[in-house]
């Protein structure tokens, strides 16, 4: 599928609806670990799904939903701790889960989300739908037993699952160089002998089209593939997280910042195919302001949730409980 | 889309077959799996372990053999559980839930409440506890108490085929995760199981296996049989004893093992785990909250030793609970 007008604006929307969101976490008294800088591997990737395909994400969990569609509201009540928020203030910052639009879970076991992923691409298969499952993981857990335990399985069983690595460069303070055998992490599918393949994850378009011929593979029962994002996240791996050690200069994070951002790569590219106009992305962004604005409103306004509640959603069927 | 809940036969007198433990379990998932197209089972060298009649009566697509990958595999299960289907992971041996634990805990335990409940995870998590056998340390654990540690789970721990059958059913129907601990060393035992393949045994629902009136004896899973041996034994010495089998360690039914306890006001209680931390810890401290006064004499525990399960079988009895250590703690408090 060839990305028309529409989809370039809903994409553009996206990729902004995550900066503007994470803009303005910084500025409220809450813990987040934000996808500022990584917004073309997440929306490139997730604006090839359809609705009812599936994702699993990460501890660093707002950019997932967002891309995948989902209203931002109940996302941020849920990270200042509200009864209104996605999880009801069970989950919180790291684990902003939004089923509704085909988020099965964002795991902050590093790792966690990737037999999940490849749960859902199994569902589908055994239910005998097309449907496809995106498995968002970092470069961390690509050194996880259940990354290469997982791509196995897939492989295996044929599953309509795609492996996408985020690969930021650092996990937390560690370094590619200093954790992984070789840099290019994609070049371990070819171990499990499905398909790997590099994608500059700062270009959304590009992003967008590895994951779709992907999906396609996926779709028409030819099995999974590993996409290695190459992305960069501009802010520290948690906000109100003071790591100590110079683990990157900061010419590194300037020369991301100014040359690499993946919003204002995407909207040259725009400008330049002519396919929107400059006006169409300031109505955007304008629009995006209110939403996230009107998001923070909700949360602040939002109760919290009531401690008789506290055992609520442990069973479904409780049954001589709690003791 | 498959096509699920097929309604059972009606007007159907439904009477009893002799099943063994092993019979039961195959057949209550075979059972379900005829009921329910989303169940489906997952594991290792599922064909060997009891799987054979499973393997040839559903197609690849429902029965899956899985590369050794346990935390994974599991983990695709629980994937699939929040996705539409029913798996039943079969975890082979009890020790390997240790591999699969993550999963288990920090996912499917947890993401029906870390959602907000957006979601259910059903699935049922079969463990094996392979031990007087010879097999050592790492293939004879009992590691139920560490899961009912766990919040989120249900723990069942089956001890006759009759218990088998109508409990492993209700985990399969149940929307929650629940692991179900089945003991070889009941594998051959026999009895009369009903053949309606709507019989179900309410998960947190204790049984009195024995009636008696002088001391309860609480018997977890494959201490059963031993144990109807000593209370026939303590009959003959004047001494009537009430075993009351939990069948169910999480949610547990208190109110079944209080009442019996306020009869007798003597309670042992038989746990083939390990002492520290074991079931029978935390039955003894539930009873020693809630039913104190009815206790004439303090708790006693059978419970395996804090060792390690050794492999010459000279060491290896020596370590589980017996009948004989039962008398002794009974006579102990009478």
């Amino acid at each position: 599928m060839s990305l028309k007008k529409p989809d370039h604006l809903e994409m553009y929307r996206r990729m902004q609806r995550i900066r503007v969101f994470e803009e303005a976490v910084k500025t409220l008294p809450v813990e987040g670990h934000l996808s500022i800088g990584q917004e073309g591997a997440i929306v490139g990737a997730c604006m090839a799904l359809r609705d009812d395909d599936y994702i699993t994400g990460t501890h660093r969990s707002h950019g997932h939903p967002i891309g995948k569609g989902a209203t931002l509201a109940p996302l941020m009540a849920e990270l200042l701790g509200k009864v209104t928020g996605i999880c009801r203030g069970r989950g919180g910052s790291m684990h902003l889960a939004d089923f509704s639009v085909g988020v099965v879970g964002e795991s902050a076991i590093v790792g966690g989300g990737i037999p999940l992923a490849t749960g859902a691409g199994f569902s589908a298969q055994v239910r005998g739908t097309d449907q496809v499952s995106l498995c968002f993981f970092g470069d961390g857990a690509s050194n996880q037993g259940t990354f290469g335990e997982s791509m196995n399985l897939a492989a295996v069983w044929n599953l309509p699952v795609i492996f996408f690595c985020e690969n930021n460069g650092y996990a937390i303070s560690t370094s590619i160089a200093k954790s992984h055998g070789q840099p290019d992490i994609a070049k371990r599918a070819d171990g499990y002998g499905i398909p790997g393949v590099i994608v500059d994850g700062q270009d959304a378009l590009a992003v967008y089209q590895a994951t779709n011929e992907a999906v396609i593979r996926a779709r028409n029962g030819d099995g999974p593939t590993l996409i290695e994002a190459k992305t960069y996240r501009f802010e520290e791996h948690c906000d109100n997280l003071n790591i100590l050690i110079p683990y990157r200069s900061q010419e590194e994070i300037d020369h991301h910042v100014k040359n690499r951002d993946p919003l204002l790569i995407y909207q040259t590219a725009l400008l330049a195919m002519q396919e929107v106009s400059q006006k169409d992305l300031e109505a955007i962004k304008l629009e995006v302001e209110i939403e996230v604005r009107e998001a923070v409103s909700f949360a602040q306004e939002s109760a919290f949730p009531d401690p008789a509640d506290i055992y609520q959603n442990m069973y479904s069927t409780p049954i001589h409980y709690p003791a | 889309m498959l096509d699920t809940i097929k309604e059972p036969p009606i007007a159907e007198e439904f009477t009893s077959s002799k099943l063994s433990y092993m019979d039961a379990i195959v057949l209550a998932q075979k059972e379900e799996m005829l009921r329910d197209e989303r169940v489906v089972l997952i594991g290792e060298d599922i064909s060997i372990y009891g799987g054979t009649d499973l393997v040839k009566s559903f197609d690849e697509n429902r029965v899956r053999n899985m590369p050794i990958s346990e935390n994974s595999f599991t983990g695709m299960a629980i994937g699939a559980a929040m996705t539409g289907l029913r798996p039943i992971v079969d975890l082979t041996i009890a020790s390997f839930t240790y591999l699969a634990a993550d999963q288990i805990i920090n996912q499917a335990s947890k993401l029906r409440y870390m959602t907000g409940g957006q979601i259910q995870v059903p699935i049922v998590f079969r463990a094996g506890m392979y031990y007087k056998i010879g097999n050592a340390a790492q293939h004879s654990d009992r590691p139920y108490p560490f899961f009912m540690s766990a919040p989120g789970l249900k723990i069942i721990v089956p001890s006759t085929p009759a218990d088998m059958k109508g409990l492993l059913k209700s985990a399969v129907r149940d929307d929650d995760p629940v692991m179900i601990f089945e003991d070889c060393n009941l594998w051959a035992k026999k009895e009369e199981v009903s053949t309606d393949p709507d019989y179900l045994i309410p998960i947190g629902c204790a049984d009195i296996k024995r009636v008696g009136s002088d001391v309860t004896i609480i018997s977890i899973g494959a201490c059963l049989p031993m144990v109807l041996a000593a209370a026939e034994t303590l009959q003959k010495q004047g001494i009537s004893a009430e075993v009351v089998d939990p069948r169910t360690l999480v949610p547990l039914d208190k109110e079944v093992l209080i009442r019996s306890v306020a009869k007798t006001g003597c309670l042992v209680i038989v746990d083939n785990a390990h002492r520290t931390n074991s079931a029978a810890s935390e039955i003894a401290a539930v009873i020693a909250e809630e039913a104190f006064e009815s206790l004439r004499k303090p708790i006693q525990r059978v419970t395996t030793a804090d060792v390690h399960i050794p492999f010459s079988p000279v060491l290896e009895k020596i370590v589980y609970p017996t009948a004989a250590d039962v008398i002794g703690a009974v006579n102990k408090i009478q």
